[in-house]
This record gives structure tokens, sequence and C-alpha cells, in this order.
């Protein structure tokens, strides 16, 4: 192979400062969702790799559903500082309680009540722009989805009648009030995440490695015991040695039984993986085409 | 871990409605151990409600409700996968007519198009028109899957015949330097993964081992530095007081190779400098090529800003504002003579007005009808425009970057046309001045 060569995640790197700088040259407003998991950790090393030496020219933000993990969390604001950057959080208990999410009676999952609070937020910060780390790998929906997806003012996604794309020339036009999505990871997988994650020496929050945690066994998957998810009744709480392989909400993100202590682990362990990521994700499960819907109300 | 693939291949699939795209799709997935458990019970669910109990590997792909339920794909879609000498980039690309616009969104980036054709059918209008995009869009690679070759006893002369007539027609589309044919059945399997039992006539690779093997190290251009200004790089009271003094201009290399020390010249304004340093996060470097994204530091202090383009001296670029171009049209309210649009070119965006629709294309004959009133949807001709500041360009041709541009209709922010530059009449000639004082 030539000097002159890209291997893979040079390529997916070079096309993601791309993106990252053509939103900070068009648009006014950006804003960047900065969760602490996996993903947007490797958005930030990328925004880092397009600005600076300057200051990453945007402000970070997260909506907090009241169910995160502690330990992502606490990541999420360790590195936000680390980086200089303004961390910009919104809680959907306060958007609640402002009515601006209401739940269903007895909705007891934040991952609707996410939509209104971040659409708030864009709205509250005049946000022209919001960059995400969703991966088209993620998800059939997702697949479809464009490097900058438009959003009519209603933060509504239009499937059927989104921009064409073509070429590395994206169009960022949008009117008052309307806004951009933009996925610079769209062609990122799993692997290359992960590969990127050690090629870069970045840290992640623990709760990615093989830890001890109870849990109990619903619909097919692990869940962790907390205040917020105690056990039913008869229910069996089992100690077992797992890692997160993607982070949602605590009660319904999956516990992967692993034994996988570093990134190498990690890494392995997706190779020989049989099932996807979003496997472990109850909120995907509800319906065949559960992300669309999220997705056309205003979902990351 | 040495397991792992190194380089990325983006290829497309195309074709007419029901050639079986998806399915192709699903059974590079399927055959190559690309698929998940999960993703296979969900076809299995979906196989029990709609599919009588088959499995249908297009469901796969056609991910939106809407797709589902009309058995149709509407937009592109995008799929991933590995094999342990490659990775893959792949665009599912729509085959009805009305939908060509996706064939540009799914095939602009692309290093390679598989252009399916059903072996009953053979070649339809469908199979020129993207095999005539494939052509306008400089894809380096073809590929002709002749598909559903079960349906026809797998006989060797019919696959022929439909090679003999794709052949009549490629010389008209001139630009194709490497095709390939490859029979196959995408519902079965054949010669998709696995070489096929069935024809024992064929001598070349499966599909798979054409796209594992194919040679595209050379696909980037490497000839004469061409840089986009992306975004200047200018810190704001940096703690450190080295920086006090940086100002660095921030792009993707969009052709050559730069070196330090290298002497560029900074359009429109026609100054010549030289390459400071070559700033990366990773330390800076002694050169960089395409498609590398890299922030310059020059020489001297210029002003120079986003939509300029630093360029190498050894082939200088067109800077022009009347242009010449083929354009696709993509939206439903036609392309009009005389109606404003933005234009997006590398990274500056400029008013643009069509002069003239000089033709467009008929895809029966491939031969352009001269002075059409209007070019609709999904459209493609050669159009005159006029830009209200000069674009700094090559030719298509030579590059895809520098000669290619978006049209964006003002109010609705639509896009709505994308173009191919025609190379300039002659390059730009600037008043030399080396930089001085």
């Amino acid at each position: 192979m030539s000097s002159y060569h890209l291997d893979h995640l040079q390529y997916l790197e070079t096309e993601s400062i791309h993106i990252m700088r053509e939103v900070a040259a068009e648009f006014e407003r950006p804003t960047l969702l900065f969760s602490g998991g996996k993903d947007s950790i490797c958005l930030l090393r990328l925004a880092e790799k397009a600005f600076r030496p300057s200051d990453i020219p945007m402000p970070f933000l997260n909506v907090d559903t009241g169910h995160h993990f502690p330990e992502l969390n606490d990541f999420r604001d360790r590195r936000a500082a680390e980086l200089g950057g303004k961390l910009i959080i919104r809680k959907v208990e306060d958007a609640i309680s402002s009515g601006i999410a209401v739940p269903t009676p007895g909705e007891i999952s934040r991952n609707r009540l996410q939509i209104p609070t971040l659409l708030a937020a864009l709205e509250e910060f005049q946000f022209d722009c919001a960059i995400g780390g969703a991966r088209r790998d993620e998800e059939k929906a997702r697949a479809k989805e464009r490097f900058f997806s438009f959003r009519d003012s209603f933060g509504q996604w239009d499937p059927k009648n989104q921009r064409p794309e073509i070429w590395n020339l994206y169009n960022a036009r949008v009117n008052p009030g309307e806004h951009m999505r933009v996925f610079p990871l769209s062609n990122w997988t799993e692997m290359d995440i992960w590969e990127y994650i050690k090629h870069e020496r970045l840290e992640v929050p623990t709760i990615y490695f093989s830890h001890k945690r109870q849990a109990v066994r619903r619909g097919g998957q692990w869940l962790p015991v907390t205040d917020i998810l105690p056990p039913k009744e008869k229910e069996e709480v089992k100690d077992l040695v797992v890692r997160v392989r993607t982070i949602g909400d605590i009660i319904s993100t999956g516990l992967v039984e692993s034994p996988a202590n570093t990134v190498d682990d990690i890494i392995a362990e997706i190779a020989a993986a049989r099932v996807t990521e979003r496997g472990s994700r109850a909120d995907d499960k509800s319906s065949e085409a559960a992300m669309e819907d999220r997705k056309k109300q205003g979902y990351f | 871990m040495s397991s792992h693939p190194i380089e990325i291949l983006r290829f497309n699939t195309c074709g007419s409605v029901d050639d079986g795209k998806s399915t192709l799709i699903g059974r590079l997935l399927f055959d190559s151990k690309n698929l998940m458990e999960d993703q296979i019970e969900a076809l299995e669910r979906s196989a029990d409600i709609t599919g009588g109990g088959q499995i249908n590997l297009a469901n796969l792909t056609d991910g939106l409700r809407a797709e589902r339920e009309q058995g149709i794909t509407i937009d592109v879609a995008y799929r991933y996968f590995a094999t342990p000498r490659r990775k893959f980039i792949v665009a599912d690309t729509p085959g009805h007519v009305q939908y060509t616009r996706n064939m540009f969104t799914g095939a602009s980036m692309a290093n390679l198009s598989v252009v399916l054709v059903d072996a009953r059918q053979g070649v339809i209008e469908q199979t020129r028109r993207h095999s005539y995009i494939a052509a306008l869009l400089r894809i380096p690679h073809v590929v002709f899957a002749v598909n559903k070759m079960d349906l026809v006893d797998w006989k060797e002369e019919r696959f022929l015949e439909i090679r003999d007539d794709i052949e009549a027609f490629l010389p008209k589309l001139g630009v194709l330097k490497d095709v390939k044919f490859v029979p196959i059945s995408a519902l079965n399997g054949d010669n998709v993964v696995d070489e096929s039992p069935q024809t024992p006539w064929y001598e070349g690779p499966t599909l798979l081992g054409h796209l594992e093997h194919v040679h595209i190290a050379s696909d980037w251009d490497l000839t004469s530095f061409r840089m986009p200004v992306q975004w200047v790089n200018r810190p704001n009271n940096p703690k450190d007081y080295a920086l006090h003094d940086f100002r660095g201009l921030s792009g993707q290399i969009a052709r050559g190779i730069v070196k330090t020390g290298q002497q560029v010249m900074i359009l429109p304004a026609g100054i010549k400098t030289t390459v400071k340093q070559i700033w990366t996060y990773d330390g800076p470097v002694g050169e960089a090529f395409a498609p590398q994204s890299v922030t310059l530091c020059l020489q001297h202090d210029i002003d120079v800003s986003r939509g300029d383009m630093i360029v190498g001296l050894e082939t200088l670029p067109g800077m022009n504002t009347e242009l010449h171009a083929h354009v696709c049209w993509m939206n439903q309210r036609p392309l009009q003579r005389g109606k404003k649009y933005f234009l997006k070119h590398t990274t500056q965006t400029v008013q643009a007005v069509v002069t003239s629709i000089e033709n467009r294309i008929n895809f029966q004959t491939f031969e352009p009808e001269s002075e059409p009133s209007e070019l609709h949807m999904n459209g493609i001709g050669e159009i005159r425009l006029r830009t209200s500041k000069p674009l700094i360009y090559d030719g298509y041709a030579t590059n895809r970057f520098t000669g290619s541009f978006i049209l964006i209709e003002q109010g609705s922010n639509q896009t709505v046309g994308a173009g191919m530059l025609f190379p300039p009449t002659e390059p730009v000639k600037p008043e030399y001045q080396d930089f001085a004082i």
C-alpha cells in the first residue's frame, strides 16, 4: 500500500472532521450533543481534531432524563471540563414540572419525554444545528438518514422528503425556527468506534468494562436493579459480572454478561458478537418502526 | 488486532424495480456472515407476518414503514459490512424512474457501482440510465450483475447476449474504464459470495471476490494540489503564548499533495506564498494529501477566508463566472432559465442564474435533444450559468470535488440540482505577484 493512502479509520476521521468544520462555518449557533457515551466521546475527539488549537466553537448540550447511569454523568461533566467546553444540561424532570413534557399515566420511561425537552432546549438557546453521534449501522431508520438531516419548525424529520446529499457538498441552509441535525459518525460502525477509542487512547466511562452488578431478567434481558427499577415480587435478583454495550436509560439498558476489562477485550468481543448493539436496548424493541416514529417527532 | 481490514470500498447498487437490489445486499450480508442473530430474528418475525414464513432478505434494507407496506425502497439506505480484506459502505439506491436523484446521492462518493440487470428482461431504459449516470459521475469501477440467472436456466447464451447489448452502448458513454460482468442469483446466492456450481462456463470472480480485490488505491487524484479553505483557525486569547500569532487555514485537501516549504497560490487573490507548517492535532507533518483534513499555516499574513482556494503551481484551475456544466435535476419544480439559485461549490456559496439550457439527454438513444425549454425532475442536460462571484474550479472529469456543485432553491432551501463542470477553457491568469511589501 502506498504511503499516500488512508486506512479505514483515517478515512472516516477526515470525512467527520470535514463535516464538523462545515457546521462551524455554516451555522450561526451550533451545539454538540454530548452524553458521555462512547460515540459522543469520539465526536469530541473529532471536534478537537477539527478545531484545535482554537477552542471548540460550540457549547455541549445534554438532555438529562434523570434516569442516567451516575457513572455516565460524572464522566460527562469531567470530560467537558477537561476540554474547556461549556456544558448545558436540560433535565426532563424540569420539563415535566414546567409542563413542556407530559408523561402519560403510568409512563416510567423517560425516553419519549426527552424529545420535548431537547426541542425546548434548542429553542431556548436558538440553536440552528445540533451535532449528534448517531451511526447508520445502529438501526434501519438511521440507515436512511443524511449527514445533514433537516428538521422543520416542529423538530420533525420527514424521511420521504430528505434533501439529496451529493459528493461532500452539504446543504446547510435553514430558515428561522428550523434546524439541522448533523451526524458526523454516520459512516462509522460499532467496531470503528472502539478501534478509534483504542487508537486515540480515549477514556470511556467505567460501565463499558466488566463489573459486578445486581440484575433482574425481564423481556429477555438483564436489567440493572436500582431505586427506579426495584425487583418485582418473586423476581430473582442475581449478582452478575456484566458490562454495558450501549448506554440508554438505566431502566432500559440491557447488561451483557462479559469479562471484558480492556478496550482490546471489547474489540474481540464485538468481533465475535452474534447480536447487534441495539439488540440490548428495550426502547427499540417496542415495535418494528419504533425508531422511525421517534425520529419523526424529533428524537436524536 | 490484525484481523481488521484496512481499506474502505464504497459502492452502490442500482437497477430497476424488482431487479433484486435489496435482496442482493441482504445476500451479501447474510453469506459473508455479517448478519447478527437479532437481525435474523427480526427478519423471521416479519416473515411470519407478511411473507408466509419465508425470510425476505430485502427487508434488511427496506427500513421505513412505507417501504415495507409498498414493498419498494424509497430512499438511499446505507449498509456496512466487512470481510477480512476490506470494509464496505453500501448505498442501496432505488430504481424507480422518479427516484433517479437518489442514485446521485448514493453513487456520488462511490468507488464502484453495481448495476443489476434482470436476466429475463435484459437491457431496459433503467439499465441505460444507470450506466449513463455512473459514467457521468465518473464512478471508477462498474459491475453489471446479471441477476435471476436461475430463471433463464443458467444459459450462457443469455448472459452473453445481455453482455453484448451492454457493450454495444458502452462506447457512447465513453468514459467507463473498468467494467465487469457477473452472472448471479441474489435470491439463491449463486456467485454472490460463493462460487456457483451452475456456471461452469463463467471463469471470473464472484461479486464479493471482485469487490474485495478491485484496485482502488489510485481512485484518489494525487496530482495538482487544491485545498478549498473551509474555516479560518485563529485562537481567541490562547493561554499558550506561542499561539498568539497562530493563523491557520483549515480544509480538506481535494486534490494532490502539499509539502512544507512548497510554493502555493491563494485564489481568487492570485497571491503566491509558501506553506510554513502543516498543522494537525497529532503534530505537524511534512506533507499531506487528498482527502486528508489539515490546517495550513502560510509564510505571509494574507487575508484569506472561507471559499478561497489554496492551489499548487504546477497546473492552475480555471476561474470564471461564466460556466458550462452537466446538471441532473432533482426537484418537482423544473429547472428554469433566468431563475436565481444558490450554488454551492467546494466551500463557497454564490448566487447563480441559468442562462441557457443547451440540451437534454434522451436515455433511449443517449443523444442530446437540443434546446429544451425546461429540465424536469430526473432530467440530465447541459446548461450554461453565470455566478455572482467567480468559481475556482477544475473540470469534473479531472476532479470530483473541485468540479462539482449543487443548486439550492432560494426560499425552500431544497437541493434541486447536481452539477458537473466542463473543464475550464483556460487556466486562471493572475497578475503573478510574489508576496512582497
